[in-house]
C-alpha cells in the first residue's frame, strides 16, 4: 500500500513540477491575444475610447490598463464578446452610441482638406480648394472629420 | 407516351401533406383581364434591384422595358400593359425581404397595345450558347417555382461546371398550390420546348422531366406532348408525393441519388434544375419574343368561393385577381402568399402579384396553431427534416445566440419546408426561429467583412503615410546632399541671390 502512495505522490510531484515550469517558461505570447481582441473590435479606428486605433486598444485591454467597456461602436455585443475571451465579468457599456455615417454638405465645403487628412479608412475624397464628398459605403462612422471643419459642414447621419 | 420510370434515389424524412389540390383543378386557366392600375416592384429577382428607365409621364407599351438590371445579378422588369408612367415610389409588396419596395405605377389605357418586337432575331437553334443566354437575360425571365433567381445567370454559372443533367421541376409539392399542374396540363407542348431552349443553351444531352405521381393528367399530356416530338433526349419521370421532394436539392437526390454538398450547389455534382413554369416563359420569349409579362398563380384556401388558376399580368394587385376569381368568402382570416408551408401571411390585397406569387392563398383558420409548450426532446423533428438536421438542437442553440453552435450543427442548410413545424408536438414555431437565427448569422458576417474592409484601409492608409514621409525624407537628404557637392561657393551664391530678391519685395 506505501509503494502505491509513494507511487502516485511521485506522479503527482512530476506532474505539478513540469506544469509549473511550463507556465513560467512558455507563457502565452501576447501578440496572439492582441490579435485576437483586435479581431472582435469594429475597426471603426475612431478614437473613442481614448486611444489612438483599434489596435493599441486591444493591446491595452490585452495589458490590462483599460476596460472591456470602452468601444461605442461594438456596443454590447462586444463586451460581452471580449468578457468570453479575456475571461473577465461583462459590464455595461460606458458610453452608447448609434450607428451612423458622416455627411458633408458640399454647398457649403471650401476644400480646406482638414476632414480628409484626418479620416482613419481614407472614406472621403477631394483636393485642396475643390469640394469634398464621403464614400458612404466606407464611411465607419467614427466622428474623427466633425469637429476639425471649419465651417461646421459635417453632420452624422443615423443608418436606418 | 414514354413510360415514367422508378429508379430514384432516397429522401431523408419529408411528410405526406393532404394536397387540397382538387379544388382549384377543376376548371382550366382563366386569363385576368388587364386592371386599371399596375404596380410593379422593381425588386422581383434574387440579387440588386433594377435601375428604373422610364419616368413619371411616359407613355409605356405592353413588353418595353421599364427598368435595366444592374450589378452582376439581376433581369430587368417589363411593362405588362400599355399605359402612363404615374409614379415611381415605395409600396407595400409580398416580398421576402422587407414590407415595402421602390415600385413603378402605371395607370393602364385598356388598348394592351404591345411594343414591336427589335428586329428579326435568329432562330435560337442557329445561335450560339453565348448568345442565347444573352437573349435569355433580355426576356425579363426569373425562377418562377418562387425563388426567383434570374434565369439567364443560373444558366451562365452552370455553363462554368460540367453539367450532365437538366431536370426540369414539375413537383409542385405544397399543398393548394397547382399552377405548374394546370401548366403542364395544357401547356406541356410549351413546356418540353422550353426544355429544349435549355439543353441548347447548355449544350447537354438529356432532360429528365420530373412529375409527381399525384398529377396523372399533367403526366399523361406530358406524355402525349413527348410523344408527338419524338425528341428522346427527354425522359420523363415520376416521383412519389412527399413533402418536400421539389426541393432544388432534394429533387436532385431523388432522381439522380446524388447529394449536393452542404453550402453547394446542384451545379456541383452536375445538375441543374429548373421550373417548368420558367421553362414555359422561355419558349414564350425564345420562340413569340413575349417577355416574362404574365404569370399563373392559384388562387385557393377554404376562404376562396371559387379557387381556380388564373394567368395574371405582374403587378396586377392581389385584391384584383381575388375578386376576378370570385372573392373571399364571408370571414377570411389569412392571406398567405406562396403556400401553407414556405409562403408569407400578408396583413393587405393592395399587394402586387409579383414574379414570385405561385399562390394565393386565402384560409378561415389556421389549423397550425396551438399553444407553445417546451421542448421534450421526442426527435421527432430530426426525423422529418430532409436535409437530415438536427432541428431540436437548433432550437436550443437559436435560443442561446450560440452562432458558432448554430454554424455547427448546419442552420444554413436548412430549406425552411416547415416539416418540424408541423410534426412537433409542443407546437414551437421552428423554422419562425430559424429564420431570425440565420438573419442574425448573416448579421454577424456583414458586420465582420465592414470590420475586415475598415481594418485593411486604416492599414493601407497608415502604409501610405509611411511611404509619403520616406519619399520626404529622402528627397530632403538628396537636396542637401546635392548642395553639399556644390562646394560653399554655390551655397553662398544662392544665399546672396535670395537676399537679392528679398530686397527687391
Amino acid at each position: 500500500m506505501w509503494v502505491a502512495i509513494a507511487t502516485i505522490a511521485l506522479i503527482a510531484l512530476a506532474a505539478g513540477l513540469s506544469l509549473s515550469f511550463a507556465s513560467r517558461r512558455l507563457p502565452p505570447s501576447p501578440g496572439d491575444l492582441v490579435e485576437q481582441v483586435n479581431d472582435l473590435l469594429p475597426q471603426t479606428q475612431c478614437a473613442q475610447c481614448g486611444y489612438p486605433g483599434c489596435r493599441p486598444y486591444a493591446a491595452a485591454v490585452v495589458e490590462g490598463t483599460a476596460a472591456i467597456n470602452l468601444c461605442p461602436p461594438g456596443g454590447e455585443a462586444t463586451v460581452q464578446r471580449l468578457a468570453g475571451l479575456l475571461g473577465r465579468e461583462s459590464i455595461p457599456l460606458a458610453k452608447q452610441l448609434d450607428t451612423a455615417v458622416a455627411i458633408i454638405d458640399e454647398s457649403l465645403c471650401i476644400g480646406c482638406v482638414h476632414c480628409r487628412n484626418v479620416c482613419p479608412v481614407d472614406a472621403i475624397v477631394g483636393a485642396p480648394n475643390f469640394m469634398h464628398t464621403i464614400i458612404q459605403s466606407e464611411c465607419t462612422g467614427c466622428e474623427l472629420c466633425v469637429a476639425p471643419c471649419p465651417v461646421d459642414c459635417i453632420s452624422m447621419s443615423a443608418l436606418a | 407516351m414514354t413510360a415514367p420510370t422508378y429508379d430514384l434515389g432516397k429522401l431523408h424524412g419529408g411528410l405526406r401533406l393532404p394536397g387540397h389540390k382538387a379544388a382549384s383543378t377543376t376548371k382550366p386557366i382563366q386569363d385576368v383581364p388587364v386592371p386599371s392600375q399596375l404596380i410593379l416592384p422593381i425588386t422581383q429577382h434574387v440579387g440588386d434591384p433594377a435601375q428604373p428607365v422610364v419616368s413619371m409621364g411616359d407613355h409605356v407599351l405592353k413588353g418595353q422595358v421599364l427598368a435595366e438590371p444592374d450589378g452582376t445579378l439581376g433581369a430587368p422588369v417589363h411593362a405588362s400593359s400599355s399605359g402612363t408612367v404615374v409614379a415611381i415610389e415605395p409600396r407595400p409588396v409580398s416580398g421576402r425581404y422587407g414590407n415595402k419596395a421602390p415600385c413603378i405605377i402605371i395607370d393602364c389605357d385598356g388598348e394592351d397595345r404591345a411594343i414591336e418586337p427589335a428586329g428579326n432575331v435568329e432562330h435560337y437553334t442557329r445561335l450560339q450558347p453565348e448568345a442565347l443566354l444573352q437573349q435569355i437575360l433580355r426576356g425579363g425571365i426569373v425562377g418562377l417555382g418562387g425563388a426567383v433567381f434570374p434565369t439567364a445567370q443560373k444558366l451562365m454559372q452552370a455553363r462554368t461546371c460540367s453539367i450532365d443533367n437538366l431536370i426540369l421541376n414539375g413537383v409542385e409539392c405544397e399543398p393548394y398550390i397547382t399552377c405548374d399542374d394546370m401548366l403542364m396540363r395544357e401547356r406541356a407542348a410549351e413546356t418540353l420546348s422550353g426544355a429544349r431552349i435549355l439543353m441548347h443553351a447548355l449544350q447537354i444531352e438529356s432532360c429528365f422531366v420530373v412529375v409527381e405521381s399525384d398529377k396523372p393528367e399533367a403526366l399523361h399530356s406530358l406524355g402525349d406532348a413527348m410523344a408527338e416530338l419524338g425528341d428522346d433526349r427527354l425522359i420523363l419521370k415520376q416521383v412519389p408525393t412527399i413533402y418536400p421532394s421539389g426541393g432544388e436539392d432534394q429533387l436532385v437526390q431523388l432522381v439522380t441519388s446524388r447529394e449536393v454538398p452542404s453550402g453547394g450547389l446542384p451545379t456541383d455534382v452536375g445538375c441543374l434544375v429548373q421550373n417548368v413554369g420558367t421553362a414555359a416563359a422561355i419558349h414564350d420569349w425564345i420562340e413569340n419574343r413575349e417577355p416574362l409579362l404574365s404569370r399563373i398563380t392559384t388562387v385557393a384556401g377554404d376562404g376562396i368561393v371559387n379557387p381556380m388558376n388564373v394567368r395574371a399580368r405582374i403587378g396586377t394587385t392581389i385584391a384584383d385577381v381575388v375578386e376576378f376569381s370570385g372573392g373571399y368568402s364571408e370571414h377570411p382570416d389569412h392571406l398567405i402568399i406562396g403556400g401553407p408551408m414556405t409562403g408569407k401571411s400578408v396583413s393587405t390585397d393592395r399587394v402586387p402579384l409579383v414574379k414570385a406569387t405561385n399562390s394565393i392563398l386565402v384560409v378561415l383558420k389556421t389549423s397550425f396553431e396551438g399553444r407553445q409548450l417546451s421542448c421534450i426532446r421526442c426527435g421527432d423533428c430530426a426525423s422529418v427534416c430532409p436535409v437530415q438536421l438536427l432541428p431540436q438542437q437548433l432550437y436550443w442553440h437559436a435560443c442561446a445566440d450560440d452562432e458558432n453552435k448554430l454554424r455547427e450543427f448546419g442552420l444554413t442548410d436548412c430549406i425552411e419546408c416547415g416539416c418540424c413545424d408541423l410534426v412537433c408536438p409542443s407546437h414551437i414555431p421552428l423554422t419562425a426561429n430559424f429564420r431570425i437565427a440565420k438573419g442574425r448569422i448573416q448579421e454577424l458576417a456583414d458586420e465582420k467583412a465592414r470590420a475586415v474592409r475598415a481594418r485593411e484601409r486604416f492599414e493601407a492608409r497608415n502604409a501610405r503615410l509611411e511611404r509619403e514621409k520616406e519619399d520626404r525624407d529622402a528627397e530632403l537628404a538628396r537636396q542637401k546632399e546635392s548642395a553639399k557637392q556644390a562646394g560653399p561657393a554655390a551655397i553662398a551664391e544662392i544665399l546672396k541671390r535670395k537676399q537679392k530678391k528679398s530686397e527687391e519685395d
